[in-house]
């Protein structure tokens, strides 16, 4: 913090010499020299900040995971945590889970936030309350909202709030987390009602930016709601709409606090068990440091080809 | 809504203004309204109330809809069994530091690369933005080895607050959020301040922090939030019971607890974000859309 409420001042004594003053070329070099030493002292300390909490550990981690450290030395052991990690039955277990779960949030979890957002777009009336009240679950921190979906929505007995709604509806009652068939479904309703605040709310800023000539001209070659949905909606929020999935695909992907508090980690016959949680037993629980960075390596690697997956995607559509 | 009325959306005015449109609409808006109180407010207050209810009745089927014999016992007992009063002191330290480091460090950084632009500017601007597409998830495990054993100077971090306050400065949505609003600065009050004599840090102080304000306000917001909400890197790095944030704490606590008591708990640990949210909810909705909008 001191570093940059230091900047330099070299000029106080004085007056500051004015930028028209005489010998142009000395001063202009002198200044830019100065100039720049100035920007970097605004830099430093968050540069700072960037290269031993961000950088570093990239690279870091990256050179772990080809190391081992025992009692205090470490050793090169080339692809060993890797054929270790990969050799872990839990590891195909935690991606399938993982996956699915991707898959079952996009389903939810995307498509849901985009059309709760054409709708709010709609109304004339109380557009404002209902903007706070999907988002107000956005603020709960996780570990309370999720404690309140393990106790009272997913009790498995009678006295569950689920369960009391689908007696009350004459529908069979499930066991929720103690299911493993309903282990992933219950996390991604608990997660989608924790999250979809934020994508709604940025759908919803979207959908003011289109120009309501569009939805006329639409409207007067007789399209009706459906089809200027997909005639003018989607390709007006496209770019959005392929941001939101991206981001989307990314954090789904490092599921964590659902499973470990929901779940209490691992979930009924592993079915919860995802693949940060994994790095995080194998990382502090299992004294397997190097294991836990192989694995976030392959996280790294499995995320970065989706990103060039959507790169390609959204080049070719412009 | 009455800015709204001028702006076309998907469906004309005057088709919901008149006859069967407008039926369908106000049913619509009525079912929607009714249906978003109950899922969204429908769990909050299922939560309040039934931390007051007493583990018998919280047992019994069907659940009732109102406790029959509120038990304020149970947040008094959240309140002094998991010692909450330290577990949000903690946690409000942490997020005042983290706004004050962030604020000052990340709007200097930001101003720099904006205004004062220096050599090889773009290069470190273009590697912040770069630690946008890594998942926290990766760098949880080398981040924590370099946290207890920080390079060069070789001082842990473990239990004290550095471990929360600095990581939470290279952040670079904040970089990039703040730098582009002063971009939108023009040039030629830089050019005045200049042509006054005034060094590049009174040029920040007294003409691009005053116009500043909105976004200053953003990030202070998204600071405190995102202390209050993290988990598991506080978890790792705050591991004696004496410095654990509140979520921590709460869950540290679940195992060995009744669980309406760590309901209540839970209860109180989202009061403060709540507030901040329903205080601050056009700055937050704002900040928001404007990082992204554009994209």
């Amino acid at each position: 913090m001191a570093i940059t409420t230091v900047p330099e001042t070299p000029r106080k004594p004085g007056r500051p010499p004015s930028p028209y003053s005489a010998r142009p070329q000395r001063t202009s070099l002198g200044r830019k020299v100065r100039d720049n030493l100035t920007g970097h002292a605004f830099l430093i300390g968050a540069v700072l900040c960037f290269v031993v909490f961000s950088w570093y550990p990239m690279i870091r981690g990256i050179v772990m995971s080809f190391q081992r450290t025992r009692r205090g030395e470490t050793t090169w052991v080339g692809w060993d945590n890797y054929s270790r990690i990969i050799a872990d039955p839990s590891f195909w277990t935690a991606w399938q889970n993982t996956f699915y779960f991707t898959v079952l949030a996009l389903a939810l979890g995307y498509v849901v936030p985009f059309f709760v957002a054409i709708l709010l777009n709609e109304f004339r009336h109380g557009k404002g309350y209902l903007r706070i009240l999907v988002y107000l679950p956005v603020m709960l921190p996780p570990a309370s909202a999720l404690f309140l979906f393990k106790f009272y929505a997913y009790d498995p007995s009678e006295a569950g709030l689920f369960n009391a709604i689908l007696k009350a509806l004459h529908l069979p009652t499930s066991q929720w987390m103690q299911s493993p068939e309903m282990t992933m479904p219950a996390m991604v309703v608990a997660s989608t009602w924790m999250n979809m605040g934020g994508a709604v709310l940025i759908y919803l800023a979207s959908l003011q930016n289109i120009p309501g000539e569009l939805y006329e001209a639409a409207e007067l070659d007789g399209a009706g709601i459906w089809r200027r949905i997909l005639h003018v909606t989607i390709p007006q929020t496209r770019l959005i709409l392929a941001l939101l999935a991206m981001l989307q695909i990314v954090a789904t992907m490092q599921l964590f606090i659902e499973p470990l508090i929901l779940a209490n980690g691992a979930g009924a016959e592993d079915s919860a068990t995802s693949v940060a949680y994994l790095i995080y037993q194998h990382g502090f629980f299992q004294n397997d440091l190097n294991g836990a960075a192989a694995l976030g390596v392959i996280m790294l690697v499995v995320l970065a080809g989706f990103s060039a997956v959507y790169v390609r995607l959204t080049a070719k559509q412009d | 809504m009455a800015q709204d009325s001028g702006t076309r959306t998907l469906i004309s005015q005057t088709q919901i203004s008149r006859g069967r449109g407008r039926v369908i609409y106000w049913t619509l808006l009525v079912v929607v309204v009714a249906g978003f109180t109950l899922v969204f407010l429908g769990p909050l207050y299922w939560m309040v109330t039934g931390a007051l209810k007493s583990g018998q009745e919280i047992a019994q089927t069907p659940p009732s809809l109102f406790p029959k014999d509120p038990q304020p016992q149970n947040y008094v007992d959240a309140w002094n069994n998991l010692a909450l009063a330290k577990l949000l002191f903690n946690t409000f330290y942490y997020a005042i530091g983290a706004v004050l480091f962030q604020l000052v460090l990340d709007t200097a950084a930001a101003y720099s690369l904006s205004k004062l632009r220096p050599i090889f500017g773009n290069v470190i601007l273009a590697l912040m933005l770069g630690t946008l597409m890594i998942p926290a998830m990766v760098l949880i495990v080398p981040q924590y080895v370099t946290v207890i054993d920080l390079p060069i100077v070789h001082i842990n971090l473990l239990d004290s607050p550095f471990a929360i306050w600095l990581p939470l400065v290279a952040n670079a949505f904040n970089i990039f959020l703040l730098k582009r609003f002063f971009d939108s600065i023009p040039e030629e009050l830089m050019a005045a301040a200049l042509m006054d004599g005034a060094t590049s840090l009174r040029t920040l102080w007294s003409i691009i922090l005053p116009l500043s304000r909105p976004i200053l306000g953003v990030v202070s917001i998204f600071a405190v939030t995102a202390v209050w909400k993290d988990f598991l890197w506080p978890k790792l790095v705050m591991p004696s019971p004496e410095t654990r944030t509140v979520s921590v704490g709460i869950y540290a606590f679940a195992g060995g607890t009744p669980m309406n008591v760590v309901i209540a708990a839970s209860v109180i640990a989202a009061i403060p974000t709540v507030i901040i949210f329903l205080i601050f909810q056009r700055n937050i909705m704002s900040g928001l859309t404007t990082g992204s909008i554009k994209g």
